[in-house]
């Protein structure tokens, strides 16, 4: 079970939060302009790495807040986590 | 039985201390300190079970965790029963009763033993291959499985004891406390770290604690003298706590471990009375130290699986620790040197040993030449080709090994005997390793697999690491727990270690037999019978993978994971492909390392405790009134409120039919109200709704839908506008936490430019709603400040109030299409309101309602419930709720997705009413729909959603998604049933008053 470092409340059981999927997708400022095609994209397709992913999680039994984190799936390994709008603090 | 088994020359034991036990109903004595294995041996008996799948009687082989046949069930047929228990790990106790298992209908007698003649015909995969097919015969088949095989019979009634979890954290975790954990131990705790020293057995020190080998010393002292010393120091040290009996179960990620430690499964029955029986500890480590030593290998050779057959380390701690004889004419069969130790520890007491077979043609120990010192009798290069002796092993025969090893040659020798103890070297207990996500490398010298990547902040040290001698096990000890702590004081200066072992062997993973291929029983995996001929079977038949050859043979599959044999499993494996170790992969320990009991996995969340329930603040009155409740989500609904006799049915229709003649009351308490403040609050409801909120009036309400971005409905409600900047937003009773999550979800990711807040305030108000054309007079009776008038007080409107001084916020909301009022209150104030509520309805017969009644009068209206009407496949437009989805909006959430090419296909399903053709005939919720049952497959278009006799409309009504249903008004349709077919006819899913009169009547 990982150990969470939440930009806002520190280290807490991974028993607090939620996964949110990935991260960095940002909802279309104009959805009506899209195509179907287009639209699918930003509602359907996720990478699904495995290796280093982007994600996002909540702190839902905590602070409720949004962040995102950096982590290796094919070994767990937390590399960042870092607050919503910033940017990912290591490649 | 013979006398001469017990030696009372053990400090373990207490010789003064007798204690009784049963084992299958007869009454047998051992000491306290003994386990329930070390007993029985202590009384002559080897044979405790049947094996699973031939029920070949079987014998204690072990003195550990690792057992795989001693496993045996525990107070049969009482509230604390257990199966599946390993005999080698019950401490004894005053009223034991244990029994075996896997036979029938006893041990000396086994039905199932027939199973062994007709093993020819039971191969790998038997149970797949024959009894599946055909698959109707399955059921006469499994009767007789079940009933002779199976391991063991579940409890029938509760569990009697208390269990519970603790959470511990600390820097240093030690696994293990053998000699090279007690080092480690001492060593952290020494320097300041918090530590935790834990251990499976009942005692502290491993096997180092009972060698008293003078070829083994430590600073010139015996080994157990020396360890004896180090626990004693460490015991008083103040950083480290000790933990016995605690076997870590699991070892996850980030050094998370979860341990089982026993309380009291040692003590007798009548001391455990209220106290904690076994305790969960969730561990959570900065540092883990793993020290869980090795496991000794069997030999694989046929017949090897007789009672009487055991592992020489165990044989060599039965006598040392528990002071018991395994045999009285012993037998040792080897690959290595660890039998020359057991050899000497008989030798000292006197014990006969018969002969010793070492596969190896050179030994060269010092021990060894002391064993041959002592006129034993020492066949090199020797192997054991067959047993004998049906409960019992009484005979051996042995042969001479080829030099490469693959064959037997020359004559046959037949050595008697009445106990032999194997030995093939010794495994790494990586197991708790590999859980944690370990990567192994597998050494060439010795044919084991030792750790090489950790994936946290751990090390592995001692025999798990591979080390195996006591000099080198010390030396890497200090100088890796150092480095791992990074420290400079080891606690250990100018420390001299003698080991007297050769550590060379002669690994032969199947050893050969004179008889053909295939005409053997050399058993790999003793618990689930699975031979090495079995293996090889899989392998011809194309199995590669282990993970499938473990399958398909059930290698490793038993309650033991096969902690004995996997190790041969993969050999033979690479063997008979001709492939290098590891290259099929090594199979995967999973959680728990052994058995945990459902107790422990639960500890306190039992009962009522299961799962919380949330109580609404007039729950008692609902108790006290006679209400049935329902769960909704965690909440407690009162579901209906029988009078008299009244059945389900009867209280329905009555409390329906009072709520539209006169008035009714619910408690809504449990709806999700979240508040919202903050300037873009209108322009946030905008867009997570699909209608328009801008231009609501301060003290409107309306009604909103919400969807998903996938443009499904995902939920709805009445929201408030309470102010400029503030509203109050209602959702479904189950979707409250997840429609906060939501959007939540959208104000901190998506639209953090919002100013807007939001709270949970579902627990802090109560409401109750009061509906029917008595409603207004009641509500007047109640809050008589209030003016009630449409036109003061429209339908959709709220307005703030006062009840005895204290605020309240009145709703003109309806749910039931009735006139009605919905009262917030504080909760604490809700019980005696609704109370007040009460009083006043009395004359006009005011009813109170549950969940029941509320959807029945919901869907006479024809509203929908989301998550009962919807799916999470349903857009607005399926719902034929058209009209609440906004063209004006330039977006909110879903909005694009509802004109997707899926989405506008005009076959869709959709929501529609349906009347019965029979009005008394009420549909089943979730019955298929259909057009045509002659058709063949019939095409399904769709189930009922709702459905309910209306006392009000006297007639069956129901709601359900039809494919294509908004254009098929009027249709017939048919329900098939199992025993009918049902005539329906598509129609308004608006049941009762479309045009809402009864909302705005002039009462
Ligand atoms: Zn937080």
């Amino acid at each position: 079970m990982f150990l969470i470092n939440c930009p806002f409340c520190g280290e807490r059981e991974q028993s607090e939060f939620k996964a949110g999927g990935e991260a960095h997708i940002v909802r279309p400022k104009q959805p009506t302009e899209l195509s179907d095609d287009e639209w699918a994209e930003y509602l359907f397709m996720r990478k699904n790495i495995k290796g280093v992913q982007f994600e996002r999680w909540n702190h839902v039994h905590g602070c409720r807040k949004w962040f995102n984190m950096v982590r290796d799936t094919s070994n767990d390994q937390i590399k960042a986590v870092y607050k919503m709008g910033e940017k990912p603090p290591v490649k | 039985m013979s006398n001469n088994l017990r030696f009372k020359t053990s400090k373990f034991i207490d010789e003064t201390y007798r204690v009784s036990f049963k084992f299958n109903n007869k009454t047998y004595f051992g000491f306290k300190g003994d386990t329930l294995a070390s007993a029985l041996l202590a009384n002559g008996i080897h044979l405790v079970g049947r094996s699973f799948k031939y029920h070949r009687p079987r014998g204690i082989m072990t003195s550990g965790s690792e057992e795989p046949n001693a496993i045996i069930q525990l107070h049969d047929n009482s509230s604390r029963t257990e199966p599946n228990v390993r005999a080698t790990e019950v401490e004894i106790y005053e009223g034991l009763v244990a029994s075996s298992q896997n036979c029938w209908p006893s041990v000396n007698f086994d039905i199932g033993g027939i199973n062994n003649l007709l093993s020819p015909i039971l191969p790998a995969g038997f149970y797949y291959k024959t009894f599946m097919w055909p698959a109707s015969f399955w059921e006469k088949y499994e009767y007789f499985i079940r009933k002779s095989a199976g391991l063991g019979k579940s409890p029938k009634v509760a569990d009697p004891d208390i269990y519970e979890h603790k959470y511990i954290h600390c820097d240093v975790l030690v696994i293990g406390a053998g000699i090279s954990g007690i080092m480690a131990a001492k060593m952290a705790a020494k320097n300041g770290f918090k530590t935790l020293l834990v251990d499976e057995k009942s005692y502290l020190g491993g096997s180092s604690i009972y060698d008293n080998s003078e070829f083994s010393k430590i600073n010139n002292q015996i080994t157990s003298s020396w360890l004896e010393k180090e626990i004693n120091e460490i015991s008083k040290l103040e950083n480290l706590e000790i933990k016995i009996r605690t076997s870590v179960a699991a070892y996850h990620g980030y050094n998370f471990l979860l341990a089982r430690e026993n309380l009291t499964d040692h003590l007798p029955i009548n001391q455990r009375e209220n106290k904690v029986r076994q305790r969960l500890l969730k561990i959570r480590a900065k540092k883990v130290i793993t020290a869980t030593g090795s496991i000794e290998r069997p030999l694989i050779f046929d017949n090897n699986d007789r009672p009487g057959i055991m592992l020489s380390s165990a044989i060599k701690k039965y006598i040392d620790l528990y002071g018991v004889a395994c045999g009285e004419n012993n037998i040792l069969f080897t690959n290595n040197d660890t039998v020359y130790e057991t050899a000497m520890s008989l030798i000292q007491r006197g014990i006969k040993i018969n002969a010793i077979i070492d596969n190896r043609e050179q030994i060269d120990s010092k021990i060894s030449y002391e064993v041959e010192k002592n006129n034993i009798k020492i066949y090199k290069g020797y192997s054991v080709v067959d047993t004998y002796g049906y409960r019992r092993i009484n005979k051996i025969s042995i042969m001479k090994l080829s030099k490469d090893g693959q064959t037997v040659i020359g004559d046959k020798t037949k050595l008697n005997c009445d106990c032999l103890g194997v030995s093939g070297g010794w495994t790494p207990a990586v197991h708790l390793f590999t859980q944690s996500g370990g990567k192994l490398k597998f050494r060439d010298e010795d044919q084991i697999f030792i750790p090489n990547v950790y994936p946290s902040d751990q090390i592995s040290i001692g025999s798990c690491n591979g080390e195996f001698g006591l000099d080198e096990i010390i030396k890497n000890t200090l100088s890796s727990i150092k480095k791992f702590l990074n420290i400079d004081n080891s606690e250990y200066k100018n420390i001299e270690t003698v080991s007297g072992l050769n550590l060379l062997k002669r690994n032969i993973w199947l050893l050969p037999s004179d008889k053909p291929v295939g005409k053997t029983k050399s058993f790999v995996d003793y618990q689930n019978d699975a031979t090495a001929k079995d293996i090889k079977l899989a392998l011809r038949e194309g199995f590669r993978s282990i993970e499938h050859v473990k399958r398909y043979t059930t290698t490793g599959m038993g309650t033991d994971q096969g902690k004995l044999g996997n190790m041969h499993a993969l050999g033979i494996i690479s063997e008979t492909a001709g492939t290098k170790m590891g290259e099929h992969g090594t199979t995967t320990f999973r959680p728990p390392y052994t058995p945990l009991t459902f107790g422990t996995i639960v500890g306190r969340n039992v009962g009522e405790f299961f799962d919380i329930f949330r109580r609404t603040p007039i729950h008692d009155w609902h108790v006290a009134n006679n209400a049935e409740f329902e769960n909704v989500g965690q909440w407690k609904r009162a579901w209906y409120y029988p009078k008299d006799n009244e059945n389900m049915h009867q209280a329905v229709q009555r409390e329906s039919k009072a709520a539209r003649d006169s008035a009714g009351i619910l408690d809504a308490s449990t709806l999700g109200k979240i508040d919202i403040q903050g300037t873009d609050a209108s322009e946030f409801l905008n867009r997570v709704y699909t209608n328009a909120w801008s231009k609501l009036a301060v003290g409107k309400c309306r009604y909103g839908l919400m969807l998903n971005e996938d443009g499904m409905v995902y939920d709805d409600g009445v929201t408030t506008r309470l102010g400029e900047n503030h509203y109050i937003m209602t959702t479904t009773t189950g979707g409250a936490a997840n429609v906060l999550g939501k959007l939540e979800d959208y104000l901190q990711t998506e639209w953090p430019e919002l100013d807007v807040y939001l709270s949970s305030v579902t627990d802090h108000y109560a409401t109750i709603s009061v509906c029917g054309p008595n409603s207004k007079k009641i509500v007047s009776k109640v809050i008589p400040d209030l003016d009630l008038s449409d036109e003061k007080f429209p339908h959709m409107s709220f307005k703030n109030a006062k009840i005895n001084n204290i605020k309240c916020r009145v709703m003109r909301i309806s749910f039931t299409g009735e006139h009605s009022y919905e009262i917030n209150i504080q909760a604490n104030f809700g019980k005696s309101v609704w109370e007040k509520c009460m009083e006043a309805g009395k004359d006009f017969n005011i009813t109170p309602y549950g969940t029941e009644t509320m959807h029945l009068l919901r869907a006479e209206k024809g509203f929908i419930i989301v998550g009962q009407d919807t799916d999470a496949t349903l857009t607005p437009i399926d719902l034929q709720m058209d009209w609440i989805v906004s063209k004006k909006k330039y977006d909110f959430i879903g909005k694009r997705s509802l004109y997707r090419s899926d989405t506008i296909r005009e076959d869709r399903k959709q929501l529609v009413g349906l009347l019965t053709e029979n009005p008394e005939e009420v549909l089943e919720e979730g019955a298929q729909i259909v057009a045509d049952i002659k058709k063949s497959p019939i095409e399904m278009l769709g189930h009922v959603t709702s459905s309910y006799y209306s006392p009000n409309l006297k007639k069956s009504i129901a709601l359900g998604v039809v494919k294509g249903g908004k254009n098929m008004l009027g249709q017939k349709l048919i329900i098939p049933m199992e025993n009918k077919n049902i005539n329906v006819t598509v129609a308004d899913p608006v049941f009762l008053d479309k045009e809402g009169e009864r909302l705005n009547a002039k009462l």
